[in-house]
């Protein structure tokens, strides 16, 4: 069998008493869309920032590629492969949707203690980025000032970012969070695009698109995951059900 | 094409260029020194806007680089060594080394603890300036003659000392300006507006962060040479924490992160103040009393033109 692209083994972080990360071991398989679900305060977002860099684990390793990335910097991770949305949209509000992904196209470009030729036009950066933002569906708003876009356009603005650093793995926290039904809809359609040709780690509480994007599914509750296996296993398991699933399904 | 803007900060220059001949004619040679003190300034504020502007680090301690480029040249002068090129590259070497040590441990702190790290090493550095009797200590010492530029310029001369002054702001507006529309300075304003983003899509900001700091030192403390040899006096009042908060305000009112702001501020704080405290067209009750005025007039620009005076120049200030 082949190295899963992204492992933890015993990852456990604690807030105080509160165990937020609780023994977690955790596969993610190249090429797969691998859902982390779970209900409010499970502990899913300090799990997904220990994945990041943003948290270091009290004990328990980060691999990556078949490297240990456990001690690494959040931008080294970011030169590793591993790329982030945020749950709160997180993008350069003043600057345009063209230059939030040209300096992510930056950030990947060599060093950038260049002082003098002008940054937005150097086609090395401009064209990349806009080639994202056409495959994302927002170039024709690409001189847009980003707080100026709509909330949906925001979050594609931000899955385009994290696109632009040629990412071999995405985490996306939340990613229709916020969204109404329709963008919502173009979103999941969205990220199905991607599906396959990424390797996706997709946390999520609508479970529309959890259902309709992910090829497996890790249940997290109290730090701890509960279950992992295919849509089909989650919703058939008991556990999951009672722990989570229950008051929905 | 060029913007509005730009037009504007032409049309400012062109009028600072015309000061010297216009000062002549009407024989004011005062307006003359007062306006290269406004531009040297100015060039200290353009340097603060860099970091405080497009970095988003609020240095509460910048009139250290003034200092220090000032005592630089006012020492190497007391010891006897008045070439200009010397002293001034001390002056900026100097304020470069100490930017970079007081960078390396202020920089990785953020908001509050940023501002009060600045503030406390330009105090040390006030405080041992006053503590140094050799060099005047609490008094201060004259520059005896000033840097010597020999066959090239005379500073002894107001004219030609205006426009070396004068041709250095330029060149720093003009550097400026590159420098933050480069990859360097975008990445600096992204910092500034989203350190978590910045880190995510795969920047370290510490190195830059840092770099500019030591940049803005080093211009600041060409200012400090300049102004040395402007006022021929040397004092560690250079290095007061209210000179510090002065420069600031400059950026502020000016506009912080625009080409024109530093410029705007340094010349509406300097001649405000100058014809309040001097004026003989205003009350008497007004000349005394000048910093109360200034300071209503002061609240008022800050309340009202949010983006400081560059926010009241026609057109959108555009970093392209």
């Amino acid at each position: 069998m082949t190295e899963p692209l992204l492992e933890t083994r015993g990852l456990r972080k604690t807030f105080g008493a509160l165990r937020a990360t609780d023994h977690v071991d955790f596969d993610v398989r190249a090429g797969e869309t691998h859902a982390v679900i779970g209900p409010n305060g499970a502990g899913k977002t300090t799990f997904i920032k220990q994945l990041s860099g943003e948290l270091r684990p009290d004990s328990g390793r980060v691999r990556f590629a078949g490297e240990d990335i456990t001690t690494l910097s959040v931008p080294r991770r970011s030169h590793k492969g591993l790329a982030r949305s945020f749950q709160i949209t997180s993008i350069y509000r003043d600057f345009s949707a063209l230059d939030n992904v040209a300096l992510a196209v930056q950030a990947h470009a060599g060093h950038s203690f260049r002082f003098w030729r002008k940054a937005r036009e150097d086609a090395a950066l401009r064209e990349p980025a806009r080639a994202i933002l056409d495959k994302v569906g927002l170039v024709a708003r690409a001189d847009v000032i980003a707080a100026n876009l709509a909330h949906g356009e925001q979050r594609q603005l931000e899955i385009a970012m994290a696109l632009a650093t040629q990412p071999r793995l995405l985490l996306l926290d939340e990613p229709v969070a916020g969204m109404g039904t329709d963008e919502s809809q173009r979103m999941i359609e969205f990220l199905a695009g991607l599906k396959g040709d990424k390797t996706i780690v997709l946390v999520e509480h609508d479970m529309d698109a959890v259902f309709s994007l992910a090829d497996r599914i890790s249940v997290l509750v109290y730090g701890r995951i509960i279950a992992t296996g295919t849509p089909a296993e989650i919703r058939a398991n008991a556990g999951v059900r009672a722990a989570y699933l229950g008051e929905d399904a | 094409m060029i913007r509005p803007r730009t037009w504007m900060l032409v049309a400012i220059m062109l009028l600072l260029a015309a000061v010297p001949p216009i000062a002549a004619l009407f024989a004011q040679p005062f307006y003359l020194d007062l306006l290269r003190r406004v531009m040297i300034f100015a060039i200290a504020a353009v340097s603060l806007n860099l970091i405080l502007g497009y970095g988003g680090m609020v240095s509460f301690g910048h009139a250290a680089y003034l200092g220090i480029g000032a005592y630089a040249v006012g020492v190497l002068a007391y010891h006897g060594i008045d070439n200009g090129w010397l002293q001034w590259a001390v002056a900026i070497g100097a304020s470069a080394l100490v930017a970079a040590a007081i960078g390396s441990i202020s920089v990785r702190t953020s908001g509050i603890y940023f501002i009060m790290i600045t503030l406390a090493f330009t105090q040390m550095l006030y405080y041992l300036g006053i503590s140094i009797e050799e060099y005047g200590g609490d008094d201060g010492m004259r520059l005896g003659v000033r840097s010597q530029f020999t066959g090239l310029i005379d500073l002894n001369d107001p004219t030609a000392f205006y426009y070396l002054v004068f041709a250095i702001l330029v060149l720093f507006l003009y550097l400026t300006h590159r420098l933050v529309n480069s990859r360097f300075g975008l990445v600096l304003q992204a910092v500034r507006s989203n350190e978590a983003r910045t880190r995510a899509i795969g920047f370290s900001p510490y190195p830059y962060r840092l770099a500019a700091f030591v940049i803005s030192g080093a211009m600041c403390g060409l200012a400090g040479a300049l102004l040395v040899n402007q006022t021929a006096y040397l004092t560690p009042e250079f290095m007061n924490w209210t000179r510090s908060g002065e420069l600031m305000f400059m950026v502020i009112l000016g506009g912080i992160a625009t080409t024109a702001g530093p410029l705007l501020g340094a010349a509406a704080l300097l001649l405000l103040e100058d014809v309040l405290q001097g004026s003989s067209l205003l009350p008497k009750w007004v000349n005394d009393h000048w910093q109360l005025y200034l300071g209503v007039i002061l609240i008022l620009v800050v309340l009202f033109a949010r983006r400081g005076l560059a926010g009241l120049l026609p057109g959108r200030e555009r970093n392209d």
